[in-house]
């Protein structure tokens, strides 16, 4: 078997508890990215989920263990990870274009002017945001500054991309459309993505697999769920799919009454779930769909 | 009902017309109740008691020396912009200098925690001396006046820049100094594409109370050093008894430093963002 894309091994992170003793946040965290994938992390917050995210992305340094993508182990933060944050971070003094022009000339310093340009303005248009070029992020409203941010990340093209609860801090409403908005772009690049949520909709919406962390401290990835449900994905028709409620309940289930007291396997790697299965393969016919639907409804 | 600027500049002129009636019947001379004493005519009936000249003669005297501002009739005897413009000279080239010195060591103070902790007792220190003080010492070692008042204004105006510099630097936003190194950008390019704008408004904050400072600065200075200047200016008027010029010059530093205020707002409009 080949190395995967992004292993991370035994990671660990321990804080002074200020009392003079020591916090385990996380310990003996393991798992792997393959290329393409689509990642969520879920668990309580606490739990160290940031910190995991915040070491891929080198900008903060883990107690233990290592991180290793493409066979180098990461040191430090790299243009080959692009990462979302929760807050946008965009530049308020720049421009929407010059906020992704910032970040295209600093991935390909070689390149042309109008080619950077060009370049970013493609991808503010796969956000939609074309006719806002020369606005302040001050003159944006919060969804279309995550979508500045977001085509940001993506205009750089990085191997990884790590997002962390972009849209935690937007109403329902945007959250969805901007959904929707990420389903495609990564449709389009099928970037490998690494993301943090709170939402256990969202979470089955975008990912392949979900990971879902015990509680902290002494937090773990307990379990590693599959979500079966082909792409390409959409919000309104997604609940559709009975894979969709099995895997829902499962994760709803888990994070209510489990996720106190859930381990990983012995060899710490996560325990591999798949809530749904046998249900999704067949589900492509509307008539059986129905069926498993109502059968799903009497079993709840 | 006009609108409130209108109004605003309707009752500020209505204000500056009372003050001047009020300062012009303040300062007429008494009538002569009875006839003059014979020691009274033996002085040409003028007056025994000096008092502030009206706002009719200091206006006439600005206008005069308004509309030749410029001329030269020896060293006691200048245009108002030529005494103007030695000061300006003056307060530019120590702000300058201090500009040159406060920006890039307040970079270093603002990155550097350990250089903050190492540099911060002597700015302490060093920082709430009257300028005026350094004034013996400058001419000791310079050996040159119009240096020295160049050295006083240096010396005040590093401080404001200084601290603001390093208050702006230490405080951009955690989140923007990721961005700038998730795209690994070196420590150069992070302190003059992220550092240097996000910072920017403070330093400007800081430029603009050295530049006040320095202008309130120069006047003493110029007293002390002579020569030239509006400081020397108002101090030799007043050794001439010459009150309406003194009057005329007071008004002439307060334009001039709010120009130069009005300058660096500018400037601070112009690096202003907002979050």
């Amino acid at each position: 078997m080949s190395k995967p894309f992004l292993e991370v091994d035994g990671l660990s992170k321990v804080y002074p508890d200020g009392q003079g003793g020591e916090l385990t946040v996380f310990e003996d965290v393991r798992f792997a990215l393959e290329k393409g994938e689509f990642v969520c992390i879920i668990g309580h917050s606490g739990c160290g989920k940031s910190t995991i995210l915040n070491v891929l992305a080198g900008l903060d340094e883990a107690s233990g263990g290592n991180v290793v993508m493409n066979g180098k182990e990461i040191k430090g933060p790299g243009l080959e990870r692009g990462v979302v944050f929760q807050n946008y971070s965009l530049l308020p003094w720049k421009t929407t274009l010059n906020n992704i022009v910032f970040a295209v000339r600093a991935r390909w310093p070689e390149w042309s002017k109008e080619k950077i340009r060009e370049h970013s303005e493609r991808y503010l248009k796969m956000v939609g945001l074309d006719h806002a070029l020369n606005r302040k992020p001050s003159q944006l409203s919060g969804g279309m500054r995550q979508r500045v941010s977001i085509a940001r990340a993506f205009a750089t093209q990085p191997e990884l991309l790590l997002l962390d609860e972009p849209f935690g801090a937007l109403d329902a409403l945007t959250r969805g459309v901007i959904q929707d908005e990420l389903v495609n772009i990564w449709q389009e690049t099928r970037q490998t993505v690494f993301m943090i949520t709170h939402d256990v909709d969202e979470a089955i919406l975008l990912s392949d697999r979900i990971f879902l962390m015990s509680n902290g401290p002494n937090a773990r990835i307990a379990e590693s769920v599959k979500v079966d449900i082909p792409h390409p994905r959409a919000r309104a028709t997604i609940f559709q799919n009975p894979a969709y409620h099995k895997t829902r309940d499962y994760l709803v289930d888990f994070l209510v009454n489990r996720s106190g007291s859930a381990t990983p396997e012995e060899d710490g790697t996560p325990r591999i779930v798949e809530p749904a299965i046998g249900v999704a393969r067949s589900a492509s016919a509307g008539a059986e769909t129905e069926t498993e639907i109502a059968a799903h409804a009497v079993n709840v | 009902m006009a609108s409130l600027n209108v109004r605003a500049a309707l009752l500020s002129v209505s204000f500056l017309i009372l003050a001047l009636g009020l300062w012009e019947m303040a300062t007429q001379p008494p009538e002569a109740q009875t006839g003059l004493t014979e020691y009274e005519m033996l002085m040409g009936g003028a007056e025994q008691e000096s008092r502030v000249p009206p706002p009719s003669a200091v206006i006439k005297l600005a206008w005069a020396e308004l509309s030749d501002p410029f001329y030269d009739a020896g060293a006691n005897d200048k245009g108002i912009g030529i005494q103007l413009a030695y000061s300006v000279y003056r307060v530019l080239a120590g702000y300058l200098a201090a500009m040159a010195i406060a920006l890039p060591l307040g970079f270093l103070i603002g990155m550097s925690p350990l250089m903050y902790k190492a540099m911060n007792p002597y700015i302490q220190v060093l920082r709430p001396i009257s300028p005026l003080a350094w004034m013996p010492l400058a001419l000791f070692i310079i050996q040159d006046s119009d240096a020295s008042a160049i050295f006083v204004i240096f010396i005040c105006s590093i401080w404001p820049m200084l601290l603001n510099t390093a208050f702006g630097v230490a405080n951009v936003r955690q989140d923007w100094v990721n961005v700038a190194r998730t795209h690994e950008l070196g420590p150069l390019r992070t302190a003059i594409t992220v550092i240097l704008p996000a910072a920017a408004p403070t330093i400007l904050t800081g430029m603009r109370i050295s530049i006040g400072i320095a202008w309130l600065v120069i006047v003493a200075a110029e007293m002390l050093v002579g020569g030239t200047g509006i400081g020397y200016y108002v101090w030799n008027e007043w050794n001439n008894l010459d009150l309406a010029s003194v009057i005329f010059s007071i008004l002439m530093i307060g334009v001039v430093g709010m120009l130069l205020d009005l300058v660096l707002g500018k400037a601070q409009k112009l690096v202003e963002y907002k979050e």
